[in-house]
């Protein structure tokens, strides 16, 4: 491996992470606010349909973006109003949601484009350009800063940044603002939240349409930054992806970040490499894409630190008589 | 009945009091929880809320903090007609409720706690360090001292009451509603509890005290009204009646104290515990060396306040709870450590336990009446056809057979746990339990939740089987049942036995001080 | 507490029922918002489904898979147990079946069968009994670990068939072709000896029969033997079982095994029945219907046979309409995401209505 291939390898690094981010996010604040979402899988397929359907249709990837944050929001109402409102199992909505956007996407998409499911390829203003850094040029040439900068850093498209803005926010959000304190609060115990007279309706709601607001931005990078239109499953498994970061993170924005950065990695290195050669064993490029569930069951056993998620997490609210 | 026979006599002119309720009545479906209720309370007053559980105290309160809606009435605060649809209504007109479980966020601090729902702005800072301030203010002026950093899963329970009275004082609360405060304190944060009220009191706050022990009533009260079976019976002055004649408006009769019994005739000695430990997962230690014995043909009382180790001893010798020490029953060791044992071999050695919570752990609720005979006992050769099949027409004949010998209604084994009544329930548990003849039994609150006639018969059953020769242990809150039915007396606190004591050389006065954790030596 | 004032046979059949006429009315709609006609396409479903011996031959050849993975999900629903991993179990299942029929010479078909049943079994059952083994001693949650199961079942299949078990020669991922000694007996042959025709041209075999047995066999085992007792009651009340001393762990391990085994067991059908050799994803999301199939039927065996059958005919004809209208097949997977959510997530939403109905019946 030569520096060329790892500053390549660290760029598509970045690329790979940015929906894992989005989505890992998501769920942190859903979650967080005491409502399990296995269904980021498919509220990003939606809106990877979606953004690159309306992108195509209005030549316009901003029109795009929004289409896809509807979508993925409209699917986060169907699971606040079967989860909350109607005291559903979260989990079993999230399966739900998952299903229902495979199986919408590729039936719409064959209805508006009629191309076996998938949308026609997006060109000029239908994707996010890629964006230099200020000095990106002029610092190229530096060495290893130079690369760093001018290669790993710089060249992505918007949302790439906007993800990474969105780790200090989420933080800030949720350790040093009221309504941060008052989601954390409903995700341990809601009846303190409940009886100090805020709705805990309305601020699982809240969560959960912030997850969906979330997952939108995911969909949409993945169909109209990273690729250049939707095809079928898509996401193929990020939204789980995302999910064993969001474990891997024990639910902490910064944590989240290192989790996706790590399997974007991984799968950056699995997109390259057939095998790795590691001298005394070799390892196969299928070990690579299961490595991030792996980790996961791991943290999750306790092997390496436990993981603890949210106490009231997964159980829908019932005041006590 | 009139507005006057439940509310006492006012002068014309006073100042309005501070909460009135008229004719508040609520029905949950075909159970009426409230039935044209009348109250006022005064203010700058300590009321007291006596009642037997379901008797509809907690759901009045509820009522008043707006976590139900009336099915009619009026509420008037001060005076005011006020309308009350949620929690955050009844904050502005000035009631703070301390729950009987508290409502804390247990990895929160006591800061962040306080100011949830009620913070500044939308930036926590300001809160916090205004919090703060106020929190010194409150703890110099009525004694409430609490660390305001501390998170609250490392407080004592009596420093998580505090907490809770400081959430109502910090939203600005007239009025302070306490729903069975003392259940989970012992007497001296109990008392301590109480100095705060007289505290509050004298600052001019209003005080409603939610409980079923009558002491506390006496002690701390000025004006008690009493409520049964969802009704408001009588609204009186503390100072001019008597714990009697409150028992009685509470049950509605006499109390029968005492039930008729024969002296015990002990045999040897059944159950010999020996330096019981039990550390619960928190790593606190909830038993901290319990020595006792049981013997044959005699009922050993434990008495104590809830929370003071009962449940883990209870558990621990059901083989419920891993817990570390001896014992010995029969002569044949027993073991407690959990290792080799479990509820099913327990019973398989002559112990049956009838649980302190029967709708949690003694019956499945959705389980029908003759599936729930057979919990526990699904491994019993009688209701088993070969290595892998239950002969269900057994367990259903059997069950035929308890329900008639403990009166169960309806006597359907079909039905479902649920559709019984609790006395009923617990005649199925009890039935369960003791119709196998076991060598020893441990009953857990016998008669919590029961119905007046199925307290006797349950009593009568107990005492039944001490005279049949077997070794009961019984654990109760219930000071009364205690001393009615026990042969010897042992008191529990803080994990340890304070005392054995007779019951008939003994009264509550002095069973009331071993429970506090004070011995004859002075104070623990 | 509305869930109480509910007749037990509304429970089981009103709500389920209206639950599944939700589903299906917004399946039209979804018809019909792609300029097709739903009348005209239930037609030609069922038509395609049911209206020929070879409709009947795929509908029942899905509805074998969908009994086996749906029993797996209802007999852990019925311990409180959420296995969303039947589809890595029954990937695993398949490798089972492969091994069997591969690696060891079987003079009969049914000796085969017998040992494949185990070998699938033994596979998937293992694969399940990682996460129970993890949730009962490690605290780590049964519904995530499965999820985690399913794409590490699918990464080491894809592993096994591209490194180790391709043949020298094949550019197919896919193992060797089973000998055919193994080959099932496909249901014409079975009705042939009772002198009923039926298609040639279909998959269905006899782990149909199979497959019916199993629900026999799990319906008596839930209510007629012990472990079934223990079973749904540590799924109704854990307290209470560990009063009853019914130790968590060995009814976890239990329910997982056998939970895993019954999803394991599809790959007789799919793998052994049909394709002959182990492809990649086999199992085609099967495990995951059974999901819909479980909430469907109540976790009951009978219903989830009925279930099973109803997707079986949903999935053939499906693939028929696919085949004569501009309908793709991924219709299925909305039908059966609304079927889910409606029978498993908006429970409520219809039970709250005929609650209420009920009890206005009977205070008039």
């Amino acid at each position: 491996m030569d520096l060329i291939a790892i500053v390549q390898i660290l760029d598509s690094t970045l690329r790979l992470a940015t929906p894992l981010l989005f989505a890992a996010l998501a769920g942190l604040i859903s979650e967080r606010a005491g409502v399990f979402d296995i269904g980021l899988e498919g509220k990003m397929l939606a809106a990877a349909f979606f953004s690159a359907a309306f992108a195509f249709t209005t030549g316009n990837v901003w029109l795009g973006l929004c289409a896809g944050i509807i979508a993925s929001m409209f699917l986060s109402l169907i699971h606040g109003v079967a989860s909350i409102t109607f005291r559903g199992n979260q989990l079993i909505s999230g399966v739900a949601i998952n299903f229902l956007a495979a199986g919408l996407t590729v039936v719409i998409a064959q209805n508006w484009f009629r191309q076996g499911g998938r949308t026609p390829t997006l060109t000029g203003d239908a994707r996010f350009p890629r964006l230099n850094l200020p000095f990106a040029d002029a610092l190229r040439d530096v060495p290893v800063l130079g690369p760093v900068y001018s290669v790993i850093l710089s060249g992505h498209s918007i949302l790439v940044y906007v993800g990474l803005l969105c780790v200090p926010l989420t933080w800030y959000v949720l350790f040093r603002t009221r309504f941060g304190l008052r989601l954390r609060a409903v995700g341990e115990n809601p009846a303190a939240v409940d009886t100090a007279g805020i709705s805990v309706i309305g601020l699982r709601y809240g969560a959960v349409m912030i997850a969906g607001v979330l997952c939108g931005l995911a969909g949409a990078y993945l169909a109209t930054g990273l690729a250049a239109g939707f095809v079928k499953d898509m996401t193929a498994g990020r939204g789980f992806i995302a999910l064993a970061a969001m474990i891997f993170a024990k639910w902490r924005p910064w944590h989240a970040l290192g989790a996706v950065l790590l399997f974007g990695l991984l799968e950056a290195i699995a997109n390259r490499y057939q095998n790795i050669d590691l001298g005394f064993i070799v390892l196969p490029a299928q070990f690579m894409q299961a490595l991030p569930y792996v980790l996961t069951v791991v943290i999750l056993a306790g092997f390496v630190g436990r993981a603890i998620p949210p106490r009231a997490g997964g159980e829908p609210y019932v005041k006590e008589r | 009945m009139s507005d006057a026979a439940h509310t006492l006599e006012r002068p014309a002119g006073a100042v309005p009091p501070a909460i009135e309720l008229r004719g508040i009545s609520k029905a949950f479906g075909p159970v009426q929880a409230n039935k044209d209720i009348h109250i006022r309370v005064e203010k700058g007053t300590i009321h007291g809320i006596i009642g037997e559980n379901g008797a509809g105290k907690s759901t009045l309160m509820s009522i008043l903090y707006g976590f139900y809606k009336a099915d009619s009435g009026e509420i008037l605060i001060n005076g005011q007609p006020t309308e009350i649809p949620d929690s955050q209504a009844a904050i502005r007109a000035g009631i703070g409720m301390v729950f009987q479980h508290f409502k804390l966020v247990q990895n929160f601090t006591v800061l962040e706690n306080v100011i949830l729902g009620a913070e500044a702005g939308w930036l926590l800072k300001p809160s916090v360090s205004r919090a703060r301030g106020l929190l010194k203010q409150l703890a110099t002026d009525f004694g409430l001292n609490v660390d305001p950093d501390a998170l609250i899963e490392k407080l004592s329970v009596g420093h998580q009451q505090r907490v809770e009275i400081l959430k109502a004082l910090y939203r600005e609360a007239d009025i302070l509603i306490l729903d069975e405060p003392t259940g989970v304190l012992t007497p001296a944060e109990a008392d301590h509890l109480f100095r705060i009220l007289r505290g509050l009191k004298e600052q001019g706050k209003t005080i409603v005290l939610i409980t079923h022990k009558l002491r506390e009533i006496m002690e701390v009260t000025d004006n008690v009204s009493v409520m049964r079976r969802g009704e408001m019976v009588d609204t009186v002055r503390t100072s001019e009646t008597s714990p009697p004649h409150l028992a009685e408006l509470m049950v509605g009769r006499k109390v029968l104290l005492r039930v008729e019994k024969h002296p015990a005739k002990p045999g040897p000695v059944v159950l010999d515990v020996k330096g019981l430990r039990v550390v619960d997962d928190m790593g606190v230690e909830r038993l901290r060396g319990i020595d006792l014995q049981v013997r044959a043909g005699e009922i050993l009382g434990i008495a104590g306040v809830a929370g003071n180790g009962q449940s883990e001893l209870l558990e621990a010798l059901a083989g419920l709870t891993p817990g570390e020490g001896a014992a010995t029953l029969s002569g044949q060791p027993l073991d407690v450590t959990g290792k080799s044992s479990d509820g099913y071999t327990r019973r398989m050695s002559g112990v049956s336990h009838v649980p302190e919570d029967r709708q949690r752990r003694g019956l499945i609720m959705n389980f029908h009446a003759w599936e729930n005979v057979a919990l526990g006992y699904h491994h019993d050769p009688a209701y088993n056809r070969g290595a892998f099949w239950m002969d269900n027409p057994a367990i259903l004949r059997m069950t035929e057979d308890y329900m008639k010998a403990f009166d169960v209604r309806p006597p359907n084994p079909a039905l479902t746990a649920e559709s019984f009544s609790g006395g009923n329930q617990q005649k199925l548990v009890l039935a369960r339990e003791i119709e196998r003849g076991p060598e020893l039994l441990l009953v857990g609150q016998p008669t919590r939740g029961v119905d007046i006639g199925a307290i006797e018969f349950i009593h009568q059953r107990l005492i039944e089987l001490r005279d049949a020769g077997k070794a009961v242990l019984l654990v109760s809150v219930e000071l009364d049942e205690i001393l009615s039915l026990s042969d010897r007396i042992a008191v529990m606190f803080d994990g340890r036995i304070m005392g054995e004591r007779l019951p008939e050389q003994t009264d509550e006065a002095e069973l009331g001080l071993l429970m506090a954790g004070v011995t004859e030596k002075g104070a623990a | 507490m509305s869930n109480r004032r509910i007749p037990n046979w509304a429970d089981v059949v009103l709500v389920p029922l209206f639950s599944v006429v939700l589903a299906f009315i917004i399946s039209a709609i979804v018809i019909w918002a792609i300029g097709e006609d739903p009348w005209e396409a239930t037609k030609m479903m069922v038509q395609g489904a049911f209206g020929s011996s070879y409709g009947w031959g795929y509908t029942l050849y899905y509805a074998t898979n969908f009994i086996f993975t749906g029993l797996a999900v209802a007999v852990a629903f019925q311990a409180r147990l959420f296995n969303i991993g039947g589809e890595g179990q029954a990937t695993l299942g398949g490798l089972g079946v492969a091994l069997v029929c591969l690696h060891l010479p079987w003079p009969h078909w049914s000796l085969a069968l017998v040992a494949a049943s185990f070998g699938a079994a033994l596979f998937g059952a293992a694969w399940a009994a990682i996460p129970g083994y993890l949730q009962v001693r490690r605290g780590s949650h049964i519904v995530i670990t499965t999820i985690m199961f399913n794409f590490i079942a699918a990464a080491l299949l894809n592993w096994l068939l591209v490194s180790v078990m391709r043949p020298s020669g094949s550019m197919d991922p896919a193992s060797a072709r089973f000998p055919p000694e193994v080959r099932l007996p496909r249901l014409h042959e079975i009705l042939d000896v009772f002198g009923i025709p039926f298609s040639r041209a279909t998959p269905a075999n006899i782990s149909l029969l199979v497959a019916i047995l199993a629900c026999v066999l799990v319906w008596y085992m839930l209510w007629r033997t012990r472990l079934g007792y223990q079973i749904r009651a540590f799924g109704q009340s854990e307290p209470a079982a560990q009063y009853a001393g019914i130790s968590p762990f060995r009814i976890t391990m239990y329910v997982m095994l056998i939970s895993g085994a019954l999803a394991g067991m599809m790959a007789i059908n799919n793998v052994m029945g049909e394709a002959n050799r182990l492809l990649l994803n086999a199992v085609e999301g099967a495990g995951f219907i059974g999901i819909a199939v479980a909430l469907m039927g109540r976790n009951h065996p009978f219903g989830v046979f009925l279930a099973a059958v109803l997707f079986g005919f949903l999935y053939q004809g499906g693939a028929e309409l696919a085949l004569w209208t501009n309908i793709p097949r991924e219709l299925i997977v909305v039908i059966q995401a609304l079927v889910i959510l409606f029978t498993g997530a908006l429970d409520n939403l219809v039970r709250i209505p005929i609650a209420a109905l009920f009890a206005r019946r009977r205070r008039s």
